[in-house]
């Protein structure tokens, strides 16, 4: 019998502690294959960060550093900059990048650092217990908005891609997401591009990957994948946002 | 030997650059500015790495992210710098990462002013971020012990894989001293067997301190308290001058321990038979050598440019046995020899 699928040798023999039908699981798997695929493994550093994906040196079979809570564009790029010849990511949800850890996310952005982010974007932060992120929708409820996120008193939702594309240090932004295996698939596709992105030298390159939270939003997972396609997407859209790989 | 006419804080990049400093990560204030603006031109000219970071913050987590590969990396920073830069320093305690950052004090609270001070002693040695971690913390009171810690201090901190803090002030970063660059260009650095570095031919590894699984983090602080126990017993450094005899022992570091040095010389002239005790380590601290000279019964006078946060060490070290005073000035006010003198006669009066 011909196998035709098996675990990428990027994840670890491991039981992941996500929530049941979280988006995690599959996003760790595209970023693994994605990493087997381009042969990278044995020289990737990794930088994980503050939130649920905190315990991702358990789940990648590859070196994984910790850094805190919003500061693995900094920490990736003392990593980079001192071992130009390895393959630097970090993984960050939308708390970790877009609130505390903003200033280091646009600086290493415009300073064009040649790393890859790839950002899990599930309108909440999850590991606390689902209060309001940055990139909460309007009229979302949350631990922290009970009465949903009115933008007079919480401000509006932040879209990264858009506000990064705006620097010139940056080479390739795409927004994407999990919640069919048509928009899987591409999603991947814009994972691998980003990893080659760096891999060439051309620059800082994000994969914002809309994700659900079942848990936290109260929502079966079923119910969870229908919001993101329903609600979601409609105000975060999907698409590249930027590619100057080309130029 | 040559020798070299310039500034404490020169005379530090120096020696960290002869150590083999690989990266440095730093963000503008003074009175310690001379140090990126030296090494954002050395640094490049050498082929190394220099950033400018966005903030303090970044600085120190982008120092963590160079060490964590195993490269030799500092960031320097004075006194509201070295505040921001305490979660990175509590993370890299508890990572266990040998990292190099440069305190070069100015005055506090707050913002302050960019006067040379000694008030940041309790942030440096009881550990200014959160959990239960040291540095190793060193206090240079020349341009040349500058160099020399500097270049000292990146072997101590991967022999204990530990980070390591420069506790200096802006007296001494600004002042011009010659230099002797005694210390030859480090080039072997050996292998790591904790270093992310891609992990070929070997299993992955993780450098973490967050800790969940039952215990973990209790054996953690366990093996660190060890460590910490180990380096007590044998990285202390200290210089004692004229204390053999000395019913006045003066005990001053940085800045302070040059001026307070004149002050006992000036007691000698006048028959006092006063000493001078110098921690070269803030932390490990030389209590040892304080409570041998405690059986002796002399009494003890500590100067900072504080309102006292060493003496606190000096009295625990003392432990009740003798007298203790204490002699400072802060945000900005610099003690004299002479005072100094008066509070020496004072307590031999005492007697």
């Amino acid at each position: 019998m011909n196998k035709i699928l098996s675990k990428p040798e990027s994840l670890k023999e491991a039981s992941l502690s996500y929530c049941p039908g979280c988006g995690h699981g599959i996003i760790h798997r595209l970023v693994a294959e994605c990493i087997d695929e381009l042969g990278v493994r044995e020289k990737t550093i990794a930088v994980a960060p503050v939130g649920c994906a905190v315990f991702a040196y358990d789940y990648f079979n590859f070196d994984v550093t910790e850094a805190p809570h919003g500061r693995p564009p900094a920490v990736a790029t003392g990593i980079k900059r001192t071992n130009p010849d390895k393959f630097v990511f970090t993984y960050q949800g939308d708390g970790d990048i877009a609130a505390i850890g903003m200033a280091e996310t646009i600086h290493a952005a415009n300073r064009g650092e040649n790393i890859t982010i790839i950002f899990v974007n599930n309108a909440n932060y999850g590991m606390t217990g689902g209060q309001m992120a940055p990139t909460t929708l309007i009229g979302q409820v949350t631990e922290t908005t009970p009465f949903g996120r009115d933008p007079k008193r919480e401000g509006y939702p932040i879209k990264l891609c858009e506000l990064l594309a705006t620097l010139e240090g940056t080479t390739y932004l795409e927004r994407v997401s999990i919640y069919n295996p048509k928009n899987i698939i591409n999603a991947k596709k814009a994972i691998k591009k980003a990893f080659q992105c760096q891999i060439d030298g051309k620059g800082f390159s994000l994969v914002e990957v809309i994700s659900n939270c079942p848990v936290d939003w109260g929502m079966t997972p079923l119910d969870s994948i229908k919001w993101v396609e329903d609600t979601f997407i409609k105000s975060f859209t999907l698409g590249v946002v930027k590619d100057k790989i080309e130029v | 030997m040559s020798k070299k006419l310039i500034k404490g804080n020169i005379a530090l990049c120096e020696g960290a650059i002869a150590a083999g400093l690989h990266a440095y990560f730093g963000y503008p204030i003074t009175p310690q500015n001379e140090i990126p603006a030296y090494l954002s031109r050395k640094m490049v000219e050498l082929g190394r790495v220099f950033i400018q970071g966005e903030s303090e913050i970044a600085s120190a987590n982008m120092v963590m992210g160079a060490v964590v590969t195993g490269k030799r990396a500092m960031t320097s920073s004075s006194s509201p710098g070295i505040s921001l830069k305490q979660e990175a320093i509590s993370y890299m305690a508890g990572m266990e990462l040998p990292a190099l950052i440069v305190n070069v004090q100015r005055g506090g609270p707050g913002l302050g002013n960019i006067s040379g001070s000694q008030a940041d002693y309790f942030q440096a040695v009881k550990g200014g971020g959160h959990g239960d971690y040291k540095l190793v913390v060193f206090a240079p009171n020349s341009a040349q012990e500058m160099y020399e810690t500097a270049y000292d201090a990146f072997d101590l901190a991967e022999k204990y894989r530990i980070p390591v803090m420069i506790l200096s002030d802006g007296i001494v970063g600004q002042m011009m001293e010659p230099v002797e660059f005694n210390r030859p260009d480090k080039k072997e650095f050996g292998e790591k067997s904790w270093a992310l570095t891609g992990c070929a031919q070997r299993e992955p590894r993780s450098v973490q301190s967050l800790l969940m699984k039952d215990g973990a983090l209790e054996n953690h602080n366990i093996k660190l308290q060890k460590k910490y126990a180990e380096i007590s017993k044998n990285e202390v450094r200290c210089e004692s001058y004229e204390t053999g005899d000395a019913e006045v022992v003066v005990v001053a570091y940085g800045i302070s321990s040059r001026i307070a040095k004149s002050a006992v010389k000036l007691a000698r002239k006048e028959g006092v038979k006063a000493g001078l005790l110098r921690p070269q380590t803030l932390w490990p601290f030389p209590s040892q050598a304080i409570a041998k000279l405690a059986d002796s019964k002399a009494k003890f006078l500590t100067v900072e440019l504080s309102h006292g946060q060493m003496v606190e060490d000096v009295r625990l070290a003392v432990n009740g046995k003798t007298q203790v005073e204490f002699f400072g000035k802060a945000g900005g006010g610099i003690v004299n020899e002479k005072e100094i003198l008066e509070k020496i006669k004072k307590m031999k009066l005492g007697s």
